[in-house]
């Protein structure tokens, strides 16, 4: 199996997979970076959503050696603490229900707000709607996301 | 003031003593406690199990209060709000409470299920029992301390003062001599308008943990030496594994094994599915090298039951309708000549389709299992029942099994069915090692286990001053009806008439949020709007008239809800909606329904915004009696509200020969952000009446306030989900 020297939350890992492995399995069964879910592995849930140089992708459709010396963020490396504008928000609110989707709910909603610091409802919306919420906490996503804007 | 028993026929509900590293650790049977005085005591049959201890508080010399719940997480918020009920009792400051998921391998977990919104109504008298136990004995603690009465104490915030002097006692500094006091035989609760912490919203206590992306879940439990696995359950409802490309598949990058399993559980009970028994199964070391190989599978399948399709499934169903064999489950009356002499009468009929559950986490479970013991980790609802069926399919004794349960990403009912345990504890067994058993989308999404599909009929006769005078209700679905013949509006009709049927199939069904419930209250509320718009009458008005007879006059002996909390819930958003003070654009429409013990009304907002309709905002009025965490309960309503709205609207699944025709989230439409209610506010009742749950009740009534909403804006009645299926919602 090939060698990938992979950069995830600015520290530098070196992993022995498949070379179609998509990232998100890298994540999960190699790395154990297990924030990052799965959801339906065809890139329409959101769940396994990390940042790829600071934008929001879907691990599940990232192949492991399209990705080069390329920065990539999970949930874990997005704050020390949990204390990301979008994590604090989100706790403000008490968004989560079962929680799964969470953390893709937030990793695309802080890529948002890096690129976007003042989205409108509309551009949330299509921003966001790529990420299931089973639950229905969508309500209190968008207004965690507004909080966070404020921030 | 009311008094609760710590003893059932002189066996304890509490068990008391000194904690490990000093302290009080209080036991107590999560699912027991009696009121005393009430009529409670003579019915309540306590079954033995309930006194097994399954829930602890430990009081630690520190002052911090440690309450370990054993009830599963599943996205109710159960584990902050269960808590908060013994914490309210105990007198203790939230801030110096921890919650704490009690450890694996414990047996703390026994016995739990999370089902059917009952967790809260169950476990009231209990937590509040135990809150109030330990607190009384702190508090005779103290006065043996002091050489005082109880009744010169008083508390608050974990702190106990003399009423009469300057003397305090924190709690962790008695704790230790609390244990040695005799546990009384029954204890006052507090009085509900002395509650500081209940009806307050207090934040999830793994908020934290979620939004820092811990490993909670299921899928992210692992043990060292642990193998993965996937399995491949026939394409098609009716078809049997035959064989497979053995030798290919075990020739694969990383694929250690592969061969067939079978979970046929001798004597299935309730929790077993009735589906696929026989399954391919992979095991490997990477759940990538397990779905390329599962991609590379080449297994011949036969039919060994018919192969359906969809069409014929509605076919079936109206047949069952039209067909004499209808069971007549209530009759009030003469519905028959009612019908006759009824001036003006409406007929409608309503369907719905089979839905998966689509739990956000697919199933997946840990299982290890040796010759002489097994031990399973995963997100299960019924680790009881799992525990008997692994039991009977391996053939180990009971006592020897073990299930521990892990949060769980959505369970919507799914999780109440314990093959996919099962299956995880045979593919360990044949490979002898440790296994977690992971299932992609499309098995989640195509394995069964579905929403039942539904089809009624209901018909109204109104006399020449338009009152209500004839109704009747006849349903079937595949493969059970979904009439509940005793609820409303039954009781408000003189003339009524109840009748189902089942029609058989072959795709396997279960429970699903609020099982019947979220068709049936759809059906009902569409078709009473209709009736009412026929008797030039406000719906909320003409509800309200049919709750007034059910109150003044109710037919019938039973009917199974109490129309003034009914009445009550419309009654109040009508209020805070605004009902009746038209809004330029807005088109609304309302509905109302009680199932698992709570009431709830809904007002849907839909504004035509680009020629299709946008659901601007739902208006809630519940009545689940005392709230215990407010802001919580206020999520799981909306949560309900889209649940209901994103299905009714969206969901289908079809079958072609027996093979589901959606197998992931490409085909299968969820409601996403940008179809979201804009904005959902609830309202709670304000009452003193035992607390029951939030799980289901907020979804039903929005299938009909949503038809109805959409009727006002689109003038086109709804009366088959998807509604998206309809023409003018196309867009
Ligand atoms: S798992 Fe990647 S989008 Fe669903
Ligand atoms: S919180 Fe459960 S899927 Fe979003």
């Amino acid at each position: 199996m090939p060698e990938y020297k992979l950069r995830i939350n600015g520290a530098s890992h070196t992993v022995n997979v498949d070379e179609d492995t998509p990232l998100l399995w890298v994540l999960r069964d190699e790395l154990n970076l297990l924030g990052s879910k799965f959801g339906c592995g065809i890139g329409q849930c959101g769940a396994c959503t990390v940042h790829f140089e600071g934008a929001a992708v879907r691990s599940c459709l990232i192949e492991v050696s399209t990705i080069g010396e390329s920065e990539i963020t999970t949930i874990e490396g997005l704050s020390e603490d949990g204390d990301h504008p979008v994590q604090k928000a989100w706790l403000e609110h008490d968004v989560p229900q079962c929680g799964y989707c969470q953390s893709g709910q937030i990793m695309n909603a802080s890529a948002l707000l890096a690129e976007n610091p003042k989205p409108t409802d509309k551009e949330i919306d299509n921003a966001m709607s790529g990420n299931i919420c089973r639950c229905g906490t969508y309500v209190r996503i968008k207004q965690a996301i507004k909080t966070a804007s404020n921030q | 003031m009311t008094k609760i028993k710590t003893q059932y026929n002189r066996r304890s509900f509490l068990k008391i003593s000194a904690a490990a590293g000093g302290g009080m650790l209080i036991g107590f049977s999560w699912l027991t406690g009696c009121v005393s005085g009430g009529k409670t005591e003579e019915a309540l049959a306590i079954p033995n199990e309930w006194f097994e201890i399954n829930g602890y508080i430990k009081i630690g010399d520190t002052g911090l209060v440690t309450i370990y719940s054993p009830n599963p997480e599943i996205g109710q918020n159960v584990k902050t709000s269960m808590p908060m009920i013994v914490a309210e009792e105990l007198d203790v400051d939230w801030n110096n409470v921890i919650v704490e998921q009690a450890p694996l391998n414990t047996g703390f977990y026994h016995n739990q299920v999370a089902g059917g919104s009952q967790s809260i109504r169950k476990g009231w008298h209990a937590l509040r029992m135990a809150g109030a136990t330990a607190r009384r004995m702190l508090l005779e603690a103290t006065a043996k301390a002091w050489g005082v009465e109880v009744a010169a104490l008083t508390v608050s915030g974990g702190i106990i003062k003399e009423i009469n002097g300057d003397r305090t006692m924190g709690y962790g500094d008695i704790a230790a001599q609390a244990v040695a006091m005799e546990v009384p035989e029954e204890v006052e609760l507090k009085d509900i308008k002395d509650f500081k912490l209940i009806s307050t919203s207090v934040k999830n206590v793994d908020g934290k943990n979620i939004v820092t992306g811990k490993p909670l879940f299921g899928l992210d439990f692992k043990r060292e030496g642990m193998k993965l696995a996937m399995i491949q359950h026939p394409p098609a409802f009716g078809m049997k594994v035959k064989d497979f490309n053995e030798a290919e598949i075990k020739a694969m990058p990383g694929i250690k094994d592969a061969f067939i399993v079978d979970i046929t559980v001798p004597e299935p009970g309730y929790f077993d599915e009735k589906g696929y028994q026989q399954l391919v199964a992979i095991v490997g070391d990477s759940t990538w090298q397990l779905m390329k190989a599962k991609k590379a599978l080449k297994t011949n399948w036969e039919a060994v039951s018919e192969l359906e399709n969809s069409e014929d499934h509605m076919k079936r169903m109206e047949a069952t309708l039209a067909s004499g064999e209808m069971h007549e489950s209530r009759k009030d009356g003469d519905p028959e000549t009612a019908f006759k002499n009824a001036s003006k009468v409406i007929e409608r009929t309503y369907s719905s389709p089979f839905l998966p559950h689509n739990t956000m986490e697919p199933m997946n479970f840990f299982a290890n299992v040796t010759e002489t013991s097994v031990e399973l980790i995963g997100p299960t609802q019924t680790p009881q029942a799992l525990e008997g069926s692994v039991s009977k399919l391996l053939n180990i004794p009971i006592d020897d099994v073990t299930v521990n349960m892990t949060r769980m990403g959505g369970g919507f009912g799914r999780r109440l069915y314990v093959n996919f345990g099962v299956e995880a504890a045979a593919i360990s067994k044949q490979i002898g090692a440790p296994v977690k058993l992971i299932y992609t989308r499309e098995d989640d999404m195509t394995q069964g286990t579905y929403k039942p599909a539904y089809l009624t009929t209901y018909k109204a006769g109104l006399d020449e001053n338009n009152h209500l005078i004839a109704l009747s209700v006849k349903g079937t679905g595949l493969p059970e009806s979904p009439v509940f013949e005793n609820r409303f509006p039954a009781g408000t009709v003189d003339n009524y008439l109840a009748e189902k049927a089942s029609t058989k199939t072959n795709i396997t069904t279960g429970a699903w949020r609020a099982p019947r419930s979220h068709f049936i209250a759809g059906a009902e509320q569409s078709f009473l709007d209709e009736v009412a718009e026929l008797a030039g009458k406000d719906p909320i008005d003409f509800r309200l008239e049919l709750f007034e007879k059910a109150i003044k006059s109710p037919v019938g002996k039973r009917n199974d809800y109490d129309a003034e909390r009914y009445a009550g819930v419309l009654k109040l958003v009508k209020e805070k909606s605004n009902w009746g003070s038209p809004m330029p654009g807005i088109h609304r429409g309302v509905a109302a329904y009680y199932c698992h013990n709570s009431y709830v009304a809904e007002v849907v907002d839909v504004a035509m915004e680009d020629g299709k309709p946008k659901i601007k905002k739902v208006w809630c009025a519940v009545d689940c009696g005392i709230v215990i965490n407010r802001d919580a309960a206020v999520n799981m309503v909306q949560g309900g509200v889209v649940d209901g709205i994103g299905h009714a609207m969206y969901g289908q699944l079809t079958f072609k020969e027996g093979v589901p025709q959606q197998t992931n989230f490409n085909q299968y439409r969820l409601m996403r952000h940008s179809q979201a209610p804009e904005a959902i506010e609830v309202f709670f009742v304000e009452n003193d009446i035992d607390p029951t749950g939030l799980g289901e009740p907020g979804l039903p009534p929005a299938i009909g306030a949503l038809a109805n909403a959409l009727y006002q804006a689109t003038g086109e009645r709804l009366y088959h989900q998807p509604f998206s299926s309809y023409k003018p919602l196309l867009g």
